[in-house]
């Protein structure tokens, strides 16, 4: 069991929670770019989540969670204090920023969860960091003063402009590598761009006339994270990689998004279906 | 010793088994088991050989012919204590050998007849000891103060750890999954293998004092190196054969096309088809399972109790070769399961949503014996054939996992990932052993107990000699 030391929510809709969760094994080595796996209860299926942070001291591993499907609900309804029954990993590489010296990470919606550590330790390790955070609207904006502490530049963008500028990450992105060039300054030696698979398709798309190398984090479907189910099969540069442990970060030019996008939906009905099966009376808690 | 009147018959009593047709609807266990009066006829079978060949034939020396002694005696308390004595595991070995390769195939009543029923009396033994409700472990020594780590809880973990722990050892077991019993609980299906008999063999250990802590990736959440910082004197590697095997065929990341490890870690591990709980599974209509091992045979049948309407094997070899033991088959096939021989997929097809629609074929016959004696399937030219099913299912087999390997240093490898250890279990490392499918590649549950045995005996050699 594995107990959940903070818990808050990161915006006003409350669609992103975060949680601090005891777990000193993992702790212990975590990275920025890895992920843990974790099961609510004995019925719970296995969830996999990016490491948002960790305290080595402390012990602890810390997730941001948006609530999408039953388990992610289920998931925002544990309390501070209480416990999550299992929490394995860190799984996965961590994201290589060995060598690099300006980068500009993108996160698009809790995207910006996962792209946010990253940021965070290139930032801390000297690399020259530019952040553009894209989100629909000022009601889910996220970690506004963190990600301002990761980062030497920061674009909050929202698809309405409720809040920040007003447009898509990929208009930004462009923009930036633009403004590199006319002003003669040093161009991004790497883009990091992570958030729905549509965006990270369309932010690769702006990348490649520049010839920028471009990592993009995945999240496909897992049931073990550890390479033993293939279930998270992805197709880069032809060649079928599992994003469980030969990921989750693979070269954006050379994965195949089609093949990617229609797997991430292969359980959307069951998903839905499940996602009604919440128990109203005790918000999905089970076993007493 | 009793001088009881050998029983003649040359047939092997029967093994009570659930209907195929209502079987093939449920999880429940298919074998039902001897009872006491059955088991005692079957034991009278036995010839009590003077040389026991029947010994040689398991690879962890069970003492057959005394336990059957035991159980032509009715003294089934004996029996269970003969048979412990060099098996932690009988419940699940009784279910799960392939006991005509092993014991079975070395009985002197199979010459002329069906051998002894060595398997199903050892189930009966473990079983009837469990019905007897003796919750009380087997007695163990004091800890001699000296820590071994065992990685992973299947069949190979477990018998390290139980033999380690008898002698004495402080034995802690680090094991992926938030379950105990690695292949037993994530592989093998519970109607051949009920996972609360692998819950009650684990607690025994547990009684015995072998601590197990899960959610542990070694090579992830703690490295080899770090067990021998924390204090450990030796590490086993007992952490199997996890990483699937695909044909690398055009259209295997069609939607529908699984491992057999995702479909069974589905199923068995998370309980898919259980309602109440939250893992998906997909409805399944027609399914091609390719292999014809155990593996392949549990991909099916657990695909036809998901409701599948019909479910083939498709094998590129013939049915002598079929590598799958007998009792599988023959249930697989009562259970309607179609075999489709010599037949080697080259192609998945798929419809334009990328869902798949049917593996296309190549006809073989057989050809010239391979360096094994296995005869080599040959192409049939132009045999092509389209065979229509919604879903794909490989069964071909499983490498060891290279999480560890590639997170240890001076641990040498084989070609096919396996890591390199001697007969004894010895690695290329100090103070590292191992054992099982990590070693060989997916082999069977018996062998990987018998690995973990020896193991525990070099381990002992080991720390006993530096001391």
């Amino acid at each position: 069991m594995y107990k959940v030391v903070t818990k808050r929510f990161l915006n006003d809709a409350k669609t992103i929670c975060l949680f601090e969760i005891e777990a000193p094994l993992i702790a212990r080595h975590a990275q920025a770019g890895q992920f843990v796996v974790f099961r609510l209860d004995e019925q719970g299926e296995r969830v996999p989540v990016s490491v948002a942070g960790y305290d080595r001291e402390k012990g602890t591993v810390t997730v941001m969670v948006q609530a999408a499907g039953k388990t992610t609900k289920m998931l925002h309804t544990v309390a501070q204090g209480d416990f999550i029954h299992d929490v394995v990993g860190p799984l996965g590489k961590a994201t290589e920023m060995d060598g690099l010296k300006k980068v500009c990470v993108v996160g698009g919606g809790v995207g910006c969860a996962i792209a946010y550590p990253i940021a965070k330790e290139m930032h801390a390790r000297g690399i020259d960091v530019t952040f553009i955070a894209g989100f629909r609207s000022a009601d889910i904006v996220i970690l506004k003063d963190e990600l301002k502490a990761a980062s030497d530049k920061l674009i909050i963008a929202t698809d309405d402009g409720s809040y920040g500028e007003k447009g898509f990450t990929t208009v930004f992105l462009k923009n930036e590598i633009e403004a590199n060039i006319k002003e003669g300054k040093p161009q991004f030696d790497r883009v990091v761009a992570i958030g729905p698979d549509i965006m990270m398709k369309f932010l690769a798309d702006v990348t490649r006339p520049y010839n920028i190398s471009t990592i993009i984090s995945l999240d496909p479907i897992m049931v073990d994270g550890t390479g033993m189910c293939g279930c998270c099969r992805v197709i880069v540069d032809g060649e079928t990689k599992f994003a469980c442990v030969d990921g989750p970060d693979f070269d954006a030019h050379k994965v195949d998004f089609d093949s990617l996008i229609k797997r991430a939906a292969f359980y959307k009905d069951e998903q839905d279906e499940a996602a009604q099966h919440i128990c109203r009376i005790t918000g999905g808690k089970r076993n007493g | 010793m009793a001088n009881l009147k050998v029983n003649m018959s040359m047939e092997k009593n029967p093994m009570p088994e659930q209907d195929p047709e209502v079987r093939s609807h449920n999880f429940d266990e298919v074998a039902l088991g001897y009872d006491a009066e059955v088991a005692m006829k079957e034991a009278q079978r036995c010839l009590d050989c003077k040389n026991a060949p029947c010994r040689s034939g398991c690879p962890v020396a069970v003492k057959i012919p005394r336990f059957l002694e035991k159980v032509r005696d009715g003294d089934f308390d004996a029996a269970y204590d003969i048979i412990t004595s060099t098996n932690s595991l009988p419940a699940v070995c009784g279910r799960v050998c392939p006991q005509e390769k092993q014991c079975e195939s070395k009985c002197v009543r199979g010459i002329k007849g069906e051998s002894v029923g060595i398997g199903r009396l050892e189930r009966f033994v473990a079983d009837w000891h469990m019905a007897k409700g003796d919750k009380s472990a087997p007695s163990v020594p004091a800890s001699n103060g000296h820590r071994v780590a065992v990685i992973g809880s299947g069949p190979a973990g477990l018998t390290c750890a139980g033999d380690l722990r008898k002698l004495g050892y402080d034995v802690t077991i680090y094991e992926a999954f938030h379950k105990s019993g690695g292949v037993l609980v994530y592989g093998i299906p519970q109607f051949r293998l009920p996972k609360e008999i692998v819950a009650a063999e684990i607690q025994n250990l547990e009684k015995m004092g072998v601590k197990i802590v899960n959610n542990a990736v070694i090579g992830k959440s703690l490295t080899v190196d770090e067990l021998f910082e924390d204090g450990y004197e030796a590490v086993f590697i007992g952490s199997g054969a996890g990483l699937p095997q695909f044909l690398h065929i055009p259209g295997e990341n069609l939607l529908g096309v699984y491992s057999a490890n995702e479909l069974l870690t589905r199923t068995n591990l998370m309980k898919a088809y259980r309602d109440d709980y939250d893992t998906p599974i997909k409805k399944f209509g027609r399914v091609a399972v390719v292999g014809a091992g155990n593996v392949a045979m549990d991909a099916a049948r657990v695909s036809k109790r998901l409701g599948a309407e019909h479910v083939y094997i498709v094998y590129r070899r013939g049915a002598d070769e079929l590598p799958a033991r007998k009792e599988e088959v023959e249930h697989a096939e009562s259970e309607g399961i179609e075999f489709k021989l010599l037949n080697n997929p080259c192609a998945i097809h798929g419809d334009e949503d990328g869902h798949v629609t049917g593996i296309e074929c190549i006809k073989q016959e057989l050809g010239e014996p391979d360096e094994k004696g296995r005869r080599k399937p040959v192409p049939v030219k132009d045999s092509n054939w389209i065979l229509d099913v919604d879903t794909v299912i490989i069964a071909i087999g499983t490498s060891p996992n290279p999480l560890i390997r590639s997170t240890t240093k001076n641990l040498e490898t084989t070609k096919k990932g396996g890591i390199q250890a001697d007969e004894g279990g010895r690695t290329s490392r100090e103070g590292v052993f191992a054992g099982g499918d990590a070693v060989t590649g997916s082999a069977t549950v018996i062998l990987a107990m018998g690995a973990g045995k020896t193991a525990a005996k070099s381990i002992d050699e080991y720390i006993r000699n530096k001391k």
